[in-house]
């Protein structure tokens, strides 16, 4: 039992971070009904920026909290202004382009970052300083580190703000109207092009701390991580239905979850025939399942029309 | 239509003639280089591949730099075959690990003439390549390709200068098994050809030793949550964990290992075998179990290290002796022919007895090494340190093994001895309380 | 569409192309056999580029797995002509087995995903690829049927008795390179493909799939088999795959699922995109471009550098890669539709645009 609980927690923790990752390809999907492909390098670019910024700081007398706090507030606006230079010049030209244009730009974005990443930072695996104490606590025989609460604790956070933002401010309601419609939210006075940046600073915001966050936890940064990241959090938003914020988070914590359990139960289920190898397939698996029974996502609405 | 099939025409035909016209520039080129004009050196060609692109270029570079330091210091001291003084010159190329490209990069140096290749990296790539210069007759030295199926294609331009995984397999396990003598192993790998190879070797020796091994656990060579995998691992009690993978992945494992309270010995073969890991597990990194294919760096050659420091500012990362003494073994064999003609040198190469950065190297009639020393390390106060070398199935302490070797060795080693056997007896006592 | 409008002009193109292309593995070569076997892989890919072109640009599918059809063929061709198994089939023999077994998996791929539109599809065929080249590098056990990471080597490469594709040999006084003789093989090949692709476009079949491509509902509407062509169009494109695959394990000598990743599928995805989703020689025209570019990079970028610097600051292949991402931003922001777009997406650009496609 304690075994199972370990998994849950292990998963949680890992769903954490697909879900804030989600929440930001969800986001610019909702309103602009676009993949951001490139999504995954921010987080990548998140990760970079904040080894920087703790490795600096890592020598000083500071309490390890509060380096990893100047990580974030360094890695944040990094990508917010990444997240806002990307759709104004490779999205925003392209928004009335046959669908498959963008996603060819996203490509294409992603190689840039990828390598300009790599010209900045080497082409080595970057270990993040070991500053944080490890502490663990006890649940019924399972361990969960601080470090693991912290992330856990920060995305449900993530999500709470980003509802009340969505769903409680009048940015919020013109998000929602650009969605519904962007011409009819643009003849009621919404400056669609403001709103649809803004998202993508705000996505960008979200990656930047998921970046923060898979550093720390993992201990490792390294310019191509973002794209196997970015690839499973995709999934996660397509999970809980693209375009819907609960959707994102749910789907997320569910990945993260299956690919625990899968990981941790299928071998012996089947007598060792599968085991953890094919731990990605059942992911997609229950992926394929969820979409051909409901195929706009667990809590996705809009079966829309679209080719 | 028909315009849009003019125009691709008139493109293919353009293409054709620009292509064809670089062809022509570059010819004159090997010519010019050689007119007697001047005593104008000859200039040899050699080549190194390696991944200076993905998820593995630091070692790439890291190989690469190897090859580099010994071109040079050929080139430094002076080098003449057939009474004609000769310049090296090292042509690297990207494999990004993948075959596709290590196919077509390998072609590549074969058309540019070189007269012997380094590398490459990976097994998976060096594989494939290996039958583009079997068909140009180009001698390959590997210096990190541990994959059996190299050398058992039958060419025999093909060496390698590591040990194979089923050298370094059972050496680390049968380590594992004496010293630790652990009833119960869990065994994980990367799911690529390095990892999972040498982890089907740890596992042979294992259970022929009668040691029970748990179901195969795998990530991949991008995993960087283990924790599942680790986790069905931790209820299942083992007393000693193997992973074969690079450290890029081994770090956050021992990392995650740890924090799930595995109490378990961890042990991991070359690719895990470096300082790195420290920096990425952390404290959970002290005390782990490695093993690397040939005499450790710091024992055998002092000179090297020092060069390699002195002009590349980091130390080398892994695989750097190896590819350094696979340059330095096509140089030799090409002093000993007298000839950079790899038809002519070939032979002179196979014969190779070689005291290298990584120990004394002969090929056996298949082109691996000859009773390649294994080296078991293990993690000192932040530093891998060497604890036991094999060779020929037979363990023998570090330090016994220095002591044994210093009277008989040459000036570099004996140089480096006293200090090496002197290092592992200084943290040895601060681990005590 | 006026192909046959004026045969003159048609004949002078065709008779151009021809010796064009006749020519080249030989210019190639005179710049090295290496560039002959990039155009052998450019090939491959434009084999590729055809084949999911049916998927995505003649029925409008977004298939993100498309590489998993030529692991398949790839895998089919190594184990029915290596030591592996100890089987060695002629290659006649196993093309047409590949193209059918990469056949039978587009059919397994397209069912479940019918109903599937844009996006989600696009998440399942990638899945469908990851999940495909996994279970390539993981059943070596229990059973062992692919060698799992570690591949399957010395795989037989195409041969007629005893020419092999694979020998140098001199024919007439002139000397052929291995990789030339594979280069008129896979032409020859390529030219069938092309013209199927051709005929396909404008038959019955081809135009349901635009049909559908348009508007689904409505093609139904007008008494459209939907289900029946859908799925006629993933299996048309698995086995495009298929074949290139035999083709790539034949040249290569050695395939491991490491050469059938995620990135390769968007590879093909950008060049079909690149050279106009659904003109069959846009599409042509992107897979050598982006075929021929990185290449050509590699020959040029680092002695640019050395003659103006004096030594290489960035490493060339990064330079290499930078300039690809660009090219790709470029070319959408500039050329959306493609280099070659095809009329029909010509007469939607030209339109007004009203929101969502």
């Amino acid at each position: 039992m304690d075994i199972f609980l370990q998994q849950i927690i292990n998963g949680l923790t890992l769903g954490s971070v697909y879900a804030i990752v989600a929440l930001g390809y969800t986001m610019v999907y909702g309103i602009i009904q676009l993949i951001n492909f490139a999504h995954g390098e921010l987080v990548m670019l998140g990760a970079m920026v904040a080894f920087s910024v703790i490795g600096a700081l890592a020598g000083t007398s500071l309490p390890p909290v509060l380096i990893v706090l100047a990580g974030v507030l360094a890695a944040v606006p990094a990508c917010m202004l990444v997240g806002f230079a990307m759709e104004r010049i490779a999205y925003r030209p392209l928004r009335n382009a046959p669908r498959l244009a963008p996603l060819i730009t996203a490509i294409g974005i992603s190689i840039i970052l990828q390598h300009v990443a790599l010209l900045v930072w080497s082409r080595s695996p970057l270990a993040f300083p070991q500053i944080i104490p490890l502490v663990r606590y006890y649940i019924g025989g399972a361990i969960i580190t601080g470090v693991q609460i912290a992330i856990i604790l920060t995305s449900v956070l993530m999500m709470a703000a980003l509802t009340l933002l969505v769903y409680r401010t009048k940015l919020g309601i013109a998000m929602r109207a650009t969605s519904q419609n962007p011409q009819v939210a643009g003849l009621m006075g919404i400056d669609i092009n403001r709103v649809i940046s803004f998202t993508f600073i705000v996505g960008a915001g979200l990656a930047a701390v998921a970046g923060v966050m898979v550093g720390t936890y993992y201990g490792i940064a390294h310019y191509s991580m973002g794209s196997l990241l970015g690839m499973k959090a995709f999934s996660a938003a397509v999970l809980g239905g693209i375009g819907n914020l609960a959707g994102a988070m749910l789907g997320g914590i569910l990945l993260g979850i299956v690919e625990a359990l899968g990981a941790g139960y299928i071998g012996d289920l089947t007598n060792n025939v599968f085991g953890s190898n094919y731990q990605d397939v059942f992911a997609f698996i229950v992926l394929i399942a969820v979409l051909v029974f409901r195929p706009s996502g667990l809590l996705g609405e809009r079966v829309g029309d679209r080719a | 239509m028909q315009r849009t099939q003019l125009s691709l025409a008139v493109l293919a035909a353009v293409a054709a003639f620009t292509l064809a016209g670089c062809g022509e520039e570059k010819k004159p080129a090997p010519v010019v280089a050689a007119p007697p004009a001047a005593p104008a050196p000859v200039v040899v060609k050699l080549g190194h591949v390696g991944p200076l692109t993905g998820g593995i270029a630091h070692l790439g570079k890291d190989n690469e730099n190897g090859a580099r330091l010994a071109v040079d210091e050929a080139n430094a001291k002076g080098l003449k075959l057939g009474g004609k003084s000769v310049k090296l010159e090292l042509l690297t190329e990207d494999d990004q690990a993948d075959p596709k490209v290590g196919t077509t990069v390998a072609q590549k140096l074969v058309d540019a003439k070189v007269a012997g290749v380094v590398g490459h990296l990976n097994s998976g790539v060096t594989i494939p390549a290996s039958s583009i210069y079997k068909q140009a007759g180009i001698p390959m030295i590997s210096g990190s390709a541990t994959n059996p199926q190299l050398t058992e294609q039958g060419f025999n331009n093909v060496f390698r200068v590591v040990g194979r995984d089923d050298q370094q397999g059972p050496a680390i396990a049968s380590y594992l098994q004496s010293e630790v003598k652990p009833k119960t192993v869990a065994v994980i790998d990367d799911a690529t050809a390095y990892g999972e190879g040498l982890a089907n070797e740890v596992e042979k020796t294992l259970k022929a030793a009668g040691v029970k091994v748990l179901p195969r656990e795998k990530g991949s060579d991008k995993t960087a949550d283990f924790k599942a995998i680790l986790t069905k691992i931790k209820g299942k009690k083992p007393d000693a964990v193997f992973y074969g993978g690079m450290d890029a992945t081994g770090g956050p494992l021992l990392k995650q290992g740890r924090e799930l309270g595995i109490k378990a010995v961890f042990a991991f073969g070359d690719g895990a075998c470096t300082d790195k890991m420290k920096e990425l597990a952390g404290d959970a990194a002290e005390g782990l179990l490695c093993s690397q294919a040939g005499l450790p760096v710091q024992a055998a050659n002092k000179q090297f290290l020092d060069a390699y420091k002195a002009k590349f500012k980091i130390d080398p990362i892994l695989y750097a002796p190896f590819t350094y003494d696979a340059a330095n073994l096509l140089i030799e064999a090409m002093k000993k022919a007298d000839s950079a003609d790899p038809a002519k040198y070939l032979p002179e190469l196979a014969k190779s007895s070689y005291d290298g950065a990584s120990g004394h190297i002969e090929f056996d009639a298949k082109g691996d090494r000859k009773d390649a020393e294994m080296t078991i390390f293990t993690m000192k106060g932040g530093k891998i340190e060497p604890i036991a070398i094999i060779k020929g199935g037979k363990t023998t302490k570090f330090e016994d093994f220095i002591k044994a070797a210093a009277p008989a060795a040459p000036a570099a080693p004996a140089a480096e001895a006293p200090k090496a056997a002197a290092e592992p007896a200084k943290p040895a006592e601060p681990a005590k309380k | 569409m006026n192909i046959f409008a004026n045969p003159r002009a048609k004949w002078v193109g065709f008779t151009l192309i021809a010796i064009a292309l006749a020519g080249l593995p030989f210019a190639l070569a005179s710049a090295g056999t290496a560039w002959v076997r990039i155009a052998n892989l450019a090939i491959l890919f434009v084999f590729l580029s055809l084949g999911l072109n049916i998927v995505v640009g003649f029925a409008g599918l977004l298939d993100l797995g498309y590489i998993a059809f030529y692991a398949v063929g790839a895998y089919v061709y190594a184990l029915l002509a290596s030591p592996h198994f100890n089987l060695h089939l002629p290659f006649w023999v196993i093309l047409p087995i590949g193209a059918l077994v990469a056949c039978l998996f587009g059919v397994l791929l397209g069912a479940p995903t019918l109903k599937l539109r844009g996006d989600y599809l696009a998440i399942v065929t990638l899945g469908f690829g990851e999940i495909v080249r996994i279970f390539l590098n993981n059943l070596s056990q229990p059973v062992n049927i692919t060698n799992g990471p570690q591949g399957i080597s010395r795989i037989d490469p195409f041969s007629f008795g005893s020419f092999s594709f694979s020998q140098s040999e001199t024919i007439l006084g002139v000397d052929v390179s291995g990789p030339i003789k594979y280069y008129y093989m896979l032409l020859a090949l390529l030219l069938l493909a092309i013209v199927v692709n051709l005929r396909l476009q404008h038959s019955r079949i081809g135009r349901a799939w635009e049909a559908i491509r348009e508007d689904e509902i409505a093609a139904r509407a007008m008494g459209i088999d939907t289900t029946r062509i859908k799925l006629l169009a993933f299996a048309m494109g698995a086995s495009f795959g298929g074949i290139a695959g035999g083709m790539f394990s034949a040249i290569q000598g050695f395939i491991s699922p490491e050469s059938f990743v995620l990135v390769e599928s968007i590879m093909v995805l950008s060049m079909v995109v690149l050279g106009g989703m659904g003109n069959v020689w846009g599409v042509v025209l992107g897979a050598v471009l982006l075929s021929f570019v990185p290449e050509l990079l590699r020959y040029t970028v680092e002695p640019l550098q050395k003659s103006l610097f004096g030594r290489s600051i960035i490493e060339p292949e990064v330079i290499r890669m930078l300039l690809f991402g660009l090219a790709l931003v470029l070319m959408m922001l500039y050329r959306p539709a493609g280099l070659l777009p095809s009329a029909v997406r010509k007469r939607e650009l030209s339109k007004p645009e009203d929101g969502a496609e």
